[in-house]
């Protein structure tokens, strides 16, 4: 089966902006890929031109076998979309919202059905402009699924969400898994990624500095830390062995009958990963 | 086009509960229309009598208050705030929003055109207009007109906070240099030269003829066609000007 997204050396510059450079990763069909960066990596500008908003400048973009500057409303029936910001009519209901949005595709899931996806049950009839931000962006994906779409793009889902309203927000994001829905969603958050994605895409300044699964990035770095302290100096053990050496230097402290102060023993996590491939080398 | 019917549906929903549109644009001409009729309604003006002249007037006024600024100004909100982008990536097509939009601009604004001849007729004694059925063809050409005029016009405004000031600063110049509710007559020559190409001036005068002289719309092709001159222009720009995104994206 071909990929729901393939993208092959895709570049775009606004002006002297180099915005994306050669950029490629397939998504599989069924598949939750992140793509993750700081602000200005260039995550809007990809998913805008997979979505048919943004022209491309050269490589080659294929959506559900289309490519997205030529996709009409047949592909359109077929894709849910999340924007970063963009806005509903004020004047309708949720209700409403999500009916408006259902007469435009032919196989629309029910309303009612749909606001319960998105946690809405007690706003169903109260009018878009007295939502909060958080539940105006619940409703925003609640109109991303209303026509039931095989692919959805989500651009920063939980931006601005609070704890509480990200986790519910995750966990309806997985529940879309077991439709067997594509997810392709963008993010600046670690944990986000590393709690829902199946592969994760990292971008820097406009270009994919790593590509894998969370934990084949994290496995790509270096090795596990040991960090303890001993006459008030911090010392730090970096190894590929942890289980050997923690054991020598437990040994050796419990036979001089000492205590290793504030020991410590941690992998790197995605976050120190991400900072690391993210940040210019400052030195 | 199966489509139309709902998109109709939630545009006249939408445009019937906004307050701010349906003061402005619905209102306002007739609650104008009021004052300056108890204010010279018994002058005579044009060898008409001045309320009779001042219910054509006020037409003109509500056409380019619903049809053209109304319009516009909605318009050029809903892009700039992004909700023409999240309905671009449906497949709602551009065709069908827009004519749905025009569709409901024009049942609005014959339902206001109905209300302000009724208005005249109950409180200033007007009489029922002469041509009827004249009258629908050039309130249709109208609202056609201006309405597309005014999607043009959303092509060249930048920003939404731009919307209301470009749109006035076309609006009641026109209003007013129209004849509405001035005679045309007593202006200076070059007013009188800006008038005479301005379309406004044209609805009103046909208007005006059908009304009360009892001529019928094709007795009157000069100004059906400069009419239909201006809404021409109106629809090009229109459909070379239109975006769903807002500017600075």
């Amino acid at each position: 089966m071909s990929p729901a997204v393939a993208v092959h050396e895709l570049s775009k510059s606004y002006g002297e902006l180099q915005a994306l450079q050669d950029v490629s990763f397939a998504i599989e069909t069924g598949e939750i890929f992140g793509v993750l960066g700081p602000n200005g990596a260039g995550k809007t500008t990809t998913v805008e031109i997979l979505e048919g908003y943004r022209p491309r400048d050269t490589g080659s973009v294929e959506v559900l076998g289309v490519d997205p500057s030529r996709g009409g409303a047949d592909w359109r029936q077929r894709i849910g979309v999340v924007l970063q910001s963009s806005a509903m009519y004020q004047t309708l209901t949720v209700a409403e919202s999500l009916a408006l949005y259902a007469g435009y595709y032919e196989r629309p899931r029910r309303v009612d059905e749909v606001v319960e996806v998105v946690g809405l049950e007690e706003k169903r009839d109260s009018r878009v402009r007295t939502l909060s931000g958080g539940q105006k962006r619940r409703l925003d994906v609640g109109l991303a699924l209303i026509g039931d779409p095989e692919l959805l793009f989500l651009d920063e889902p939980t931006t601005g969400f609070d704890p509480q309203a990200r986790r519910r927000a995750w966990e309806s994001i997985s529940s879309l898994r077991e439709l067997g829905k594509t997810i392709l969603l963008t993010t600046h958050y670690l944990d986000e990624a590393e709690r829902l994605c199946d592969r994760v895409a990292v971008l820097r300044d406009g270009r994919i500095v790593a590509l894998g699964r969370p934990g084949e990035l994290t496995g790509a770095l270096p090795p596990t830390e040991i960090r303890y302290r001993r006459d008030g100096k911090d010392v730090v053990i970096r190894t590929e062995e942890p289980t050997k050496v923690l054991h020598e230097l437990t040994a050796e402290a419990l036979a001089a009958g000492r205590e290793l102060e504030t020991l410590e023993v941690r992998r790197p996590s995605l976050e120190e990963v991400y900072l690391s491939l993210t940040q210019e080398e400052s030195e | 086009m199966s489509l139309y019917p709902h998109e109709l549906r939630y545009q006249m929903r939408l445009y019937w509960r906004s307050r701010e549109l349906a003061f402005f644009t619905f209102l306002l001409p007739m609650i104008l229309f009021l004052l300056l009729g108890f204010a010279y309604g018994d002058d005579e003006i044009q060898g008409v009598k001045g309320s009779n002249y001042l219910l054509t007037g006020t037409l003109g006024y509500g056409l380019i208050a619903t049809a053209f600024a109304g319009l516009a100004i909605v318009l050029v909100i809903r892009r700039e705030e992004g909700i023409l982008k999240r309905l671009r990536s449906t497949p709602l097509s551009a065709p069908v929003y827009i004519s749905a939009l025009l569709t409901t601009t024009m049942i609005a604004f014959l339902i206001q055109a109905v209300c302000i001849i009724a208005l005249g007729m109950a409180v200033f004694g007007a009489s029922f207009p002469h041509r009827p059925f004249s009258l629908v063809l050039a309130l249709v050409l109208g609202a056609a007109s201006f309405a597309a005029l005014g999607v043009g016009l959303t092509g060249v405004i930048r920003r939404s906070e731009g919307a209301s000031a470009v749109v006035n600063a076309i609006y009641f110049p026109m209003l007013f240099l129209s004849g509405s509710f001035f005679e045309r007559d007593t202006f200076p020559g070059f007013l009188q030269a800006v008038a005479d190409v301005l379309p406004l001036t044209y609805f009103i005068k046909l208007v005006f003829e059908i009304m009360l002289r009892g001529h019928e719309i094709w007795e009157r092709p000069g100004d059906v066609a400069v009419l239909s001159a201006w809404g021409l222009v109106g629809a090009i720009v229109a459909i070379r000007r239109f975006r769903w995104v807002p500017q600075e994206d």
